[in-house]
């Protein structure tokens, strides 16, 4: 220990590294609180504006099902039930909820209470359960999107309004009767989107986004991994493979959309593919896809250290041989972490979508990758254009939902990094 | 990559092999001292190393005799690693290296183009100075090199081979109960014989280390330094080392390396004791290096 070491000016100069070394810290933890905050804030919003859209109305009627009509001479076949005007039952049990209403014009705002897919939900119940025929029975009918929104306080009844005052009155009696009934809301998992807010779901736009990321994995992870091991293993180093690996990092940086202009002149135009299909939406972000997996899988693969493929080499292991017993392997969790996290950027890519057209209004659940459909993000999208009162937290909700799929892809990354880790 | 093949300019054009007499024959060597005949595994003729634009050998001409340990001695950068590797050809697999001139092993050029080198590399097996067993249990690693060259028939062979390696190589006493446990849970000086075994598990003729004692604690050290003498009756070894002490220790033949020139070669006495060039003197005596 030598004097200089506690004059003064050693001193200072010791305090400022400390108090630089603290100030440092300080910074690092504010820029994590704003990053925290903003994702706080993203999800808080997300969820307030959102969770109301598990639940919704139902208006519980009771209704008659007259066997004379229903079942004619006592015989019940399908091809009547199927025929029978089921929305004149639900009216009339309304009219007896609601007695009084006699002008055909107050008639009709009093039937406007229904969703229109409520008949379609007692035809069905009819349908499956025959023997409900000649009884009367206690219905939840599915309440119109506006009554709905009425219900849970986001629109207010009268003034020129969506909702009459009279139809105020109304709801403001059955919910007194205790017929009003919050459920949650099936229809927002099962249905493919529809016209009438209360009855469209996301469950077409997220069979549209599996297929669709299906087709885009099955094609980018074998086709990204292979040209990383050949850039990153065998290649030569020269001027091509440079030039190549600038393009690859350029492609990059591509913005989307101009991979959906290609998907639509190549694809569609050229090889004539069906237009809104899941095969051409995925085969377009795995395009967008294999730069990301062919960066992620070279990082990898250049971490593995170069003594174990020396000791490989050493031990007159071929070079296909270091790298499927030694090197792929190791490299396998990041390259495993690229893929995904570039298939979560992917299922949460709409503008190249647009392109291609799976931007359509599509109400059937795609059932193969040649189906129209469309995915998650495109949903949001659509929804969030819908002038109804009712999109707007339905498009919050399927929001939260693709967050949802995209932290369970991120957590599904991180265990498979835990899992297939290696030391060396 | 090898850090210590820069070789400064200055040491271009220096009188290539000098000190050593250029045995031609190569079938027969008869030593300085005249008494021990031995048969030459190895040799190399005017050998050229290149990496890029820069010369990392000039003109080395060195017989390695069989059944004999030989060490490279030198300071860094002076080339003994890069002539190592050459040996088994590990420098194809550097970007931009070069090799020029000829090595032989059994009087075949190993630079052939009809030379297999997987099989070259079977011959001459490889110890690197940092241990790197891969990370596999202890028995994968032995049983990797006879797996892929289909040295074992059946199960019970392969085991033979992984225990008669480990034996031969110190090891087998201390890990025979935990051949399924990871080779990189291993000691260093452990994980260094666990190499030392896979590296002889494939029969190599020669074996080829490079610097294999410099990550290892002296009582590691003195196990492979026992090691090493111990194979010397069965395999033809080639030693890099740092450590002179360890090279008067362990081989028979010692061979000094300065800027890329093979200095001097001879038996391990008579360099330690009365070397022919001042610059292997200076650097024995610690004057450089």
């Amino acid at each position: 220990m030598t004097e200089n070491n506690t004059t003064d000016a050693a001193l200072r100069l010791r305090h400022k590294r400390y108090a630089s070394e603290r100030r440092f810290n300080i910074y690092g933890i504010i820029s994590i609180a704003v990053a925290l905050g903003a994702l706080c804030l993203l999800i808080g919003s997300m969820a307030s504006k959102g969770w109301s859209a598990f639940q919704q109305t139902y208006i519980i009627l009771e209704v008659e099902l007259p066997r004379d009509d229903l079942a004619p001479q006592g015989k019940i076949d399908a091809e009547t039930l199927r025929d029978v005007n089921y929305v004149s039952y639900l009216r009339k049990s309304l009219r007896t909820e609601i007695p009084g209403v006699k002008s055909r014009r107050d008639q009709r705002s009093l039937y406007k209470l229904l969703s229109s897919g409520a008949t379609l939900g007692l035809q069905n119940l009819v349908l499956n359960d025959t023997k409900l025929i000649g009884q009367k029975i206690k219905f939840a009918a599915v309440a119109s999107d506006d009554i709905d929104q009425l219900v849970k306080g986001n629109i207010s009844a009268g003034k020129g309004g969506k909702v009459s005052k009279k139809q105020g009155d109304w709801v403001k009696k059955l919910t007194d009767a205790g017929k009003i009934e919050k459920r949650f809301n099936t229809n927002l998992f099962s249905n493919g989107d529809s016209r009438e807010p209360e009855l469209a779901g996301i469950w077409g736009a997220t069979m549209g986004s599996l297929l669709t990321m299906f087709v885009t994995v099955l094609l980018s992870f074998p086709l990204g991994v292979a040209a990383a091991i050949y850039l990153e293993e065998f290649a030569r180093k020269n001027r091509w493979t440079d030039l190549i690996e600038v393009n690859i990092n350029n492609l990059a940086a591509v913005p989307s959309i101009v991979f959906g202009l290609l998907g639509l002149a190549v694809f569609l135009s050229f090889f004539g593919l069906p237009r809104s299909a899941p095969l051409v939406g995925g085969i377009v972000l795995a395009l967008m896809t294999l730069p990301t997996i062919i960066i992620a899988g070279r990082a990898a693969l250049g971490a593995v250290p170069p003594s174990i493929r020396e000791a490989a080499i050493g031990m007159g292991a071929s070079p296909m041989q270091v790298v499927l017993h030694h090197v792929l392997p190791l490299a396998f969790p990041g390259i495993l972490t690229g893929t995904i996290i570039g298939a979560a950027r992917a299922l949460g890519e709409t503008a190249p979508l647009l392109m291609i057209g799976m931007v359509a209004f599509i109400v059937d659940i795609p059932g193969s990758i040649t189906d129209a459909a469309t995915v998650l993000p495109v949903q949001i999208y659509l929804w969030a254009d819908s002038p109804e009162r009712a999109f707007v937290e339905r498009t919050a909700a399927a929001t939260l939902i693709l967050l949802t799929f995209l932290i369970l892809m991120n957590l599904v990354a991180v265990i498979m990094r835990k899992k297939f880790e290696r030391r060396w | 990559m090898n850090m210590d093949n820069y070789i400064p300019a200055t040491a271009k054009g220096a009188p290539a092999g000098m000190g050593i007499d250029p045995v031609a024959t190569g079938e027969k060597n008869i030593n300085m001292d005249g008494i021990e005949e031995t048969t030459i595994k190895m040799s190399a003729r005017n050998l050229d190393v290149f990496y890029g634009d820069k010369q990392a050998l000039f003109g080395i001409d060195l017989d390695v005799p069989e059944r004999s340990v030989t060490a490279l001695i030198g300071p860094s950068g002076c080339g003994k690693s890069t002539f190592l590797r050459c040996l088994n050809r590990m420098n194809d697999t550097i970007d931009g290296c070069r090799v020029e001139g000829d090595i032989r092993i059994d009087q075949s050029d190993i630079y052939d183009r009809a030379l297999d080198v997987v099989e070259l590399r079977t011959r001459i097996g490889m110890v690197f100075q940092k241990p790197n067993p891969f990370p596999k249990s202890i028995y994968d690693n032995v049983a990797y090199g006879p797996k892929i060259h289909g040295l074992a028939q059946d199960r019970e062979e392969l085991d033979h081979i992984v225990t008669s390696s480990l034996e031969k190589a110190g090891l087998l006493k201390e890990v025979a109960d935990r051949l399924e446990s990871p080779g990189t849970g291993l000691s260093g000086g452990q994980q260094q014989r666990l190499c030392i075994a896979r590296a002889i598990a494939v029969s190599p003729e020669v074996i080829l280390m490079d610097e294999p004692c410099s990550a290892l604690d002296p009582i590691a050290t003195a196990h492979i330094e026992e090691l090493i003498d111990e194979l010397r009756e069965n395999f033809t070894i080639v030693i890099v080392t740092h450590n002179m002490q360890q090279a008067a220790r362990v081989s028979q033949q010692t061979a000094f390396f300065h800027l890329g020139i093979l200095v001097e070669c001879n038996s391990t006495g008579e360099i330690f004791t009365s070397p022919s060039d001042e610059r292997t003197q200076g650097y024995i005596t610690g004057r450089y290096g």
